[in-house]
């Protein structure tokens, strides 16, 4: 294949070179850009890391404006949500990004971790990469969890009552624990003015922080692909790998695709479905915190309904705390729990493909059920979704040694 | 030249640098970590409370609001005891109020409360924080005696507060310290001498 000699490759004069005899602005380029090699086969799943970048952008950006409009107080905070939406030029459009982006954030994450499990990303090499990747994730559930309750909604309040709870479950230090966190005897004044700080600097921070060691990782052991092969194994004379094309231009076009596509339908729900029916904007928010009365029908948003669902399935408090906890941890240890000796569902047998379809499965049943009241057959359904959920992570190491696999080629397949 | 340096020496030093360092970061994180606690206006905000109870109808109930949480103030009725007396203690999980973090002392008794009257009980769920909705009246379910649902995931109290079996609520709901001041008027979140 015919390779772009593209402008970073060439000898540098003027400003270039003398910002680069001061700063490795050239080389930095080359390692992460032009000269940044990931397999040629990328297929759809591929984009989803990209995209997540792209809705941390919005997320960021918006979220800047909205604080210069927003007031962190329990007095407050609703009313200027309000003003925001009614009264600042274009707030509504600023709002509403922000808020679909929250729920982007997690359609795109996780669809970026499921492609992890389907062509096993997350095996030797690239343990520590899904390690930060699941960091990630875990600051990102507490980043909306705290954004949550700034609007200072019925569902707000409740949701973060229902949730710092929680933490009330552990033995001995359960109460004092969630009035240090709640900062007074309820959640107040006090507790919005925290959550505000932790929503806007210490979590971004974090996950800004995050993302750039997790793409330092990335670019260390290098992309997988597809079939689960090192790329870096077969090296054409110019010690480049040849199934590998360079990032930029190549992989970076291609993104460029996913990106406006992505943008399409983001664009689509802000402008058409801003609170998609309930789902992204639940409409008990559109009321001001009471705290006198709790909503009839309360349930997180979308996102957390999996982990909700499982945590009402356990008819124990504490218990029900420690399996939520462990459902949203567990899959930081893939790495170890898969003992197969392929990456990619391609090449493996049919009993991966069974339980990780099960997996699935039960991960939207769950995520249905979190929705729906605590009662009768719901939390029967919801007990047995927990059970395969946990089944498939805490049987893998058995069901995954056992499982047929067949042949890796030794090249990639490109399907034209 | 290297055949001179005290290895030892050089160990000691490393660690007692790293130990009085870390020593000072811990302490440094002490007024931050302090600072999340409830402060003096919290506290202060937290007093305690006067309700005046004249007003009260039996059978009748108000909401309050002490250090933030909800507190339910009933004046049970005639009927109402009656319909607390029929409750089957084989039902709840700890009729006999010996969870002793849930009450004062002078709560472990069957109407959960100084006066058999008056209910003065905590409007926060023990399982998850949810406030609970009063439903009062009796039936439709067979064993329903009246007393206090939420709505959240369907725990259910009976008319002093007591927990019945098999709901996620771990506890009774709990009742604040309070005490008479006249007889009228309670005092929620003090239970003997000045407030």
């Amino acid at each position: 294949m015919a390779r772009v000699e593209s402008e970073v490759g060439k000898p540098q004069t003027g400003l270039i070179r003398w910002i680069d005899e001061r700063f490795p602005l050239l080389e930095t380029l080359r390692y992460h850009a032009t000269e940044y090699y990931a397999s040629k086969n990328f297929n759809i799943w591929y984009v989803f890391g990209v995209l997540s970048l792209v809705v941390l952008v919005i997320q960021l950006v918006t979220g800047i404006f909205l604080t210069m409009n927003y007031k962190p107080s329990s007095d407050e905070a609703f009313a200027s949500v309000e003003y925001i939406m009614r009264d600042v030029d274009w707030g509504w459009l600023i709002r509403y990004m922000h808020s679909t982006g929250a729920s982007f954030f997690f359609i795109v994450v996780y669809l970026h971790m499921f492609r992890g499990m389907l062509y096993g990303s997350y095996k030797k090499p690239r343990e520590l990469l899904w390690i930060i990747g699941m960091l990630i994730f875990l600051v990102l559930m507490a980043e909306a969890f705290a954004g949550y309750l700034l609007p200072w909604g019925q569902m707000s309040y409740w949701g973060a009552q229902v949730i710092i709870s929680l933490f009330g479950a552990i033995p001995f230090v359960g109460d004092a624990l969630v009035e240090y966190i709640k900062g007074d005897y309820s959640i107040s004044d006090i507790t919005l003015n925290r959550f505000f700080a932790l929503h806007v600097v210490l979590l971004p921070l974090a996950l800004i922080g995050l993302v750039f060691v997790h793409i330092v990782a990335l670019h260390h052991v290098g992309s997988s692909n597809p079939d689960g092969i090192e790329i870096k194994n077969f090296k054409g004379s110019d010690g480049i790998p040849v199934d590998g094309v360079s990032f930029h231009p190549y992989h970076t076009s291609k993104d460029l695709v996913a990106i406006i596509v992505f943008l399409m339908v983001f664009s689509g729900v802000v402008f058409f479905a801003p609170d998609m029916g309930g789902y992204f904007l639940e409409h008990a928010n559109f009321e001001p915190a009471n705290t006198m009365a709790t909503p009839e029908h309360i349930a997180p948003v979308w996102y957390f309904t999996p982990f909700y669902a499982i945590l009402r399935a356990v008819p124990d408090k504490l218990w029900g705390a420690i399996l939520m906890g462990g459902a949203v941890f567990i899959p930081l240890f893939l790495p170890w729990l898969d003992r197969s000796r392929v990456r990619s569902i391609r090449y493996r047998g049919w009993i991966y493909r069974t339980s990780l379809g099960l997996f699935v499965v039960s991960f939207f049943a769950l995520g249905w059920l979190g929705l729906q009241p605590a009662e009768g057959v719901y939390v029967t359904l919801a007990r047995i979704f927990s059970v395969i959920y946990f089944a498939f992570f805490l049987l893998m190491p058995y069901f995954t040694s056992i499982d047929k696999t067949r042949p890796v080629p030794e090249r990639v397949v490109y399907h034209v | 030249m290297t055949d001179d340096v005290d290895r030892n020496r050089r160990h000691f030093l490393t660690v007692a640098t790293a130990v009085t360092g870390g020593v000072g970061i811990a302490l440094a994180a002490i007024p931050f970590l302090a600072s999340l606690k409830p402060s003096a206006r919290a506290q202060a905000l937290g007093a305690p409370v006067e309700v005046p109870l004249g007003s009260l109808d039996p059978g009748e109930m108000v909401r309050v609001i002490w250090r933030g949480r909800l507190v339910f103030v009933l004046r049970r009725s005639q009927a109402m005891l009656a319909q607390l007396e029929r409750t089957a203690p084989g039902l709840l999980r700890d009729p006999n109020s010996e969870e002793a973090d849930q009450q004062p002392e002078f709560a472990v008794n069957t109407h959960r409360s100084l006066q058999p009257e008056y209910l003065v009980v905590e409007g926060t769920c023990t399982h998850l924080g949810c406030a609970p909705i009063p439903e009062f009246q009796v039936g439709p379910a067979p064993d329903w005696q009246g007393g206090f649902f939420c709505p959240c995931h369907g725990s259910r109290f009976d008319l002093a507060g007591r927990v019945y079996k098999g709901v996620p609520a771990p506890t009774n709901l709990r009742v604040p310290p309070y005490r008479f001041i006249q007889d009228d008027v309670i005092m929620i979140g003090s239970e003997s001498g000045a407030a």
